[in-house]
């Protein structure tokens, strides 16, 4: 961003990378991923560098609203500096807290969840795949995401952004705004969780590989959703080419992989963003 | 007037004054909480009021239930016309007041015993849910002796109520069918009793006042129960949902006396506000940081403990309880409930929720006066760091209630006022106060995800 500001430049959006987009292995490639359809797409973008720092989210939720508001004034002093005015993320913790409480502080920006904006460059024609790509006929199952979901009411999206890919998409019972969290919001990534008899994020990849591998007696058995008001239970069927459980956060990246791990089948069942999904579909490999 | 009118204008009277008396207390503890400002967005308040509390719309998540409440409440509320002819009657000693209405009385009579009928099927459905399939979210160690027989007693007093009217219609039809004199009203359900009734006409009419009486002195009795019950949410959810938060439900508050000390920081020239003064111009105590005690939180965390149904539907879709972790979000909401009532006014004629730790069903530690607060005297700080702010709970509550904001207030109280977060979590503040990340990286790394990108642009911008 600086250089363009030297350069007296004004980009169309802002991407915040957000520190996992930064510093996390496995989400890097997906931050390549969606620089890779901005790209592509041709539109005039920047990136903050090492300008952008963490926006507080974990902070505020953990109780420490005076670390939040330090570091969301900071933020809003560079973002301002370089009079940003929209602002497109891959992590819906950044999109919430930038979006709905920023403004508090000071900060108004139009901020957009990268599903929303994939569906938007979809809709325009500007992305589309015929036929769907390599993951024709596959099964995916996507993982909403709390702080995109319930948060903000955004379930449509990344449904649609999905559905281009002509796959075989299939709900998991608790899904939408009964849809179970994947244990690392609220700042618990960043802690050992609390005793109990299990972790979240193995009994919501359970739930996942149950929807996947089409195991209707065990989802029956899933606790927080009472008389059978979810989506449609899948028929078993082979995962041709392996399914896929599609999640569009960076913390439910993490906690589905680890379940996926933990559960040894990473050999038929990946875990991808709709990024990757999308960029791969259009033969941008990350 | 007869002695009949006097007496049960005394009733009546002693009645709804009591009702007023608790009432007050509980608008007087809900007030404990801390000022927050709730006014303007009628229209929206009023329209969410008209779909959530008076449309059920959030029970409609769940379909058998959701028939079954629909039929109690509906029922209650056509029975209340019919409260309101029967205190009329009872006071000028009139006879079934609103015949008047002609064939609206007609179907209004008819409708309320159908209503009735279908309120009885719909309880015992309640009870076997309860009691025989044993729903799982009905039972949690925070549903102790007290909350379990509540829920039954209201669904015993429905049904005293119910029989109560039938006995009172059947009686009085069978009345006047005998003598062969019309009797205003039509009556589907009683028609079909009059069989079982005796024929004497003075038995008749004994049990015609006996129901009639039974009917409008267990609503009495029963209004005066409500407060000391979860089914007081009847009445409670109204106003609760109509002051629920407008914003996305991902939007955590601001604290603006936190704001003022960051931007005095960040600019020295920044001119914070005048504290606030009391009512006699001397400046008030600073308030402090987060919820210790129930008065550290908003009203609308308190108005939410009075409209709680105890149904569990928040900790049946709560991540950490349902793997295992002690938090459960109705726990929280019915902690400050009666916390409020320890501490403050026990509104209530009887104080269910204080009886002994016996009767509570868990033994507890004993703690020091200081140390016994709405944090760590009811809820614990374990209870707390299990959430992951997912907002299931919220989502999940049909009348609106919002359990995360109560423990996110807590969480700030054991972070701002006591530095009691755990270690993990502090290491991860420290990160994001040095690195300006919650991971210990170097922020000079934060641009290596291009690396495969475009080498040629940055080592450019590095260089
Ligand atoms: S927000 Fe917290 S208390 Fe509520 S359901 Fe989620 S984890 Fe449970
Ligand atoms: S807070 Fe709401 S969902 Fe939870 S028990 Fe009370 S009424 Fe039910």
């Amino acid at each position: 961003m600086a250089d363009l500001a030297a350069r007296g430049e004004q980009p169309e959006i802002l991407f915040w990378v957000g520190c996992a987009g930064a510093f996390d292995d496995r989400y890097k490639r997906v931050t390549r991923a969606f620089v890779r359809i901005l790209e592509h797409v041709g539109i005039k973008y920047a990136v903050l560098g090492m300008e952008e720092t963490c926006t507080g989210d974990p902070a505020k939720r953990a109780g420490n609203e005076f670390l939040f508001q330090m570091q969301a004034m900071q933020n809003i002093t560079t973002l301002d500096g370089y009079q940003i005015k929209k602002i497109v993320t891959a992590c819906p913790h950044c999109f919430n807290t930038i979006k709905n409480e920023y403004p508090a502080l000071g900060g108004n920006y139009e901020v957009i969840h990268h599903s929303t904006f994939l569906q938007q460059l979809i809709n325009e024609g500007k992305v589309g795949v015929a036929g769907g790509g390599e993951f024709k006929g596959r099964r995916i199952t996507f993982h909403d995401s709390c702080y995109l979901g319930r948060a903000n009411n955004i379930y449509e999206a990344p449904r649609d952004v999905l559905a281009t890919l002509d796959a075989d998409l299939v709900e998991m019972k608790r899904s939408r705004a009964n849809g179970l969290c994947c244990g690392a919001g609220g700042a618990q990534m960043w802690k050992e969780a609390e005793p109990g008899n299990k972790e979240v994020n193995i009994e919501r990849t359970e739930e996942a590989l149950f929807t996947l591998d089409g195991n209707a007696p065990a989802l029956a058995q899933t606790r927080g959703v009472e008389d059978g008001n979810a989506g449609a239970t899948p028929s078993p069927r082979a995962n041709a080419q392996g399914a896929i459980i599609a999640v569009s956060c960076p913390f439910c990246m993490t906690m589905m992989s680890d379940g996926v791990k933990n559960k040894e089948r990473e050999s038929d069942v990946q875990v991808f963003d709709l990024a990757e999904l999308i960029a791969s579909a259009e033969g941008l490999n990350a | 007037m007869t002695i009949e009118n006097i007496i049960f204008l005394l009733v009546a009277i002693i009645g709804f004054g009591l009702f007023a008396w608790q009432a007050r207390k509980i608008r007087a503890n809900i007030l404990v909480g801390r000022d927050r400002d709730m006014s303007g967005n009628i229209g929206e308040r009023l329209q969410k009021t008209l779909l959530v509390a008076f449309g059920q719309q959030k029970m409609f998540k769940r379909i058998t239930p959701a028939l079954l409440h629909l039929v109690v409440y509906v029922g209650f509320l056509v029975i209340n016309i019919e409260v309101i002819e029967i205190v009329i009657d009872g006071v000028f000693g009139t006879h079934r007041f609103l015949q008047f209405l002609g064939p609206v009385y007609n179907v209004l009579m008819a409708t309320n015993e159908i209503l009735g009928a279908l309120v009885i099927v719909a309880v015992i459905a309640f009870w076997w849910r309860r009691n025989v399939k044993k729903v799982r979210r009905f039972s949690g160690p925070e549903m102790r002796a007290w909350p379990r027989i509540d829920a039954d007693m209201i669904l015993y007093i429905e049904v005293v109520l119910m029989v109560a009217l039938f006995v009172m219609n059947t009686s009085d039809l069978k009345w006047h069918r005998l003598q062969n004199l019309e009797m205003p009203g039509s009556f589907p359900v009683s028609s079909l009793l009059l069989g079982i009734f005796p024929s004497d006409l003075n038995l008749l009419h004994f049990l015609e006042r006996a129901g009639w009486w039974a009917h409008i002195v267990g609503i009495l009795i029963f209004l005066n129960y409500l407060p000391s019950s979860k089914h007081f949410h009847i009445i409670m959810a109204f106003p609760n949902v109509y002051y629920s938060r407008l914003v996305p439900q991902g939007q955590f508050s601001n604290v603006d006396s936190i704001t003022h000390e960051v931007k005095a920081m960040m600019d020295p020239s920044y001119q914070v506000p005048a504290p606030p003064v009391g009512p006699d111009g001397s400046a008030l105590a600073p308030t402090s940081f987060g919820a210790k005690d129930v008065e550290d939180l908003a009203w609308t965390n308190l108005l939410n403990a009075y409209s709680c149904t105890e149904c569990g539907r928040c900790t049946a879709s709560c991540p950490a309880n349902i793997t295992g972790k002690l938090l459960s979000p109705r726990k929280i909401i019915m902690d400050t409930r009666d916390r409020m009532e320890e501490k403050y006014n026990s509104p209530l004629i009887f104080q269910p929720n204080q009886y002994g730790d016996a009767s509570k069903g868990t033994e507890r530690v004993k703690i020091e006066a200081d140390q016994n607060t709405l944090l760590r005297g009811k809820v614990t700080p374990e209870e707390l760091w299990a959430c992951t702010t997912c907002n299931a709970c919220v989502e999940s509550c049909p009348v609106n209630i919002n359990p995360l904001e109560s423990i996110i207030e807590m969480r700030r109280f054991l972070v701002l006022e006591e530095s009691a977060a755990p270690h993990s979590l502090n290491v991860m503040f420290s990160n994001i106060e040095n690195n300006g990340a919650p991971w210990a990286f170097s922020p000079s790394d934060r641009f290596n995800w291009a690396d495969e990108l475009y080498l040629a642009e940055k080592q450019a911008v590095t260089a």
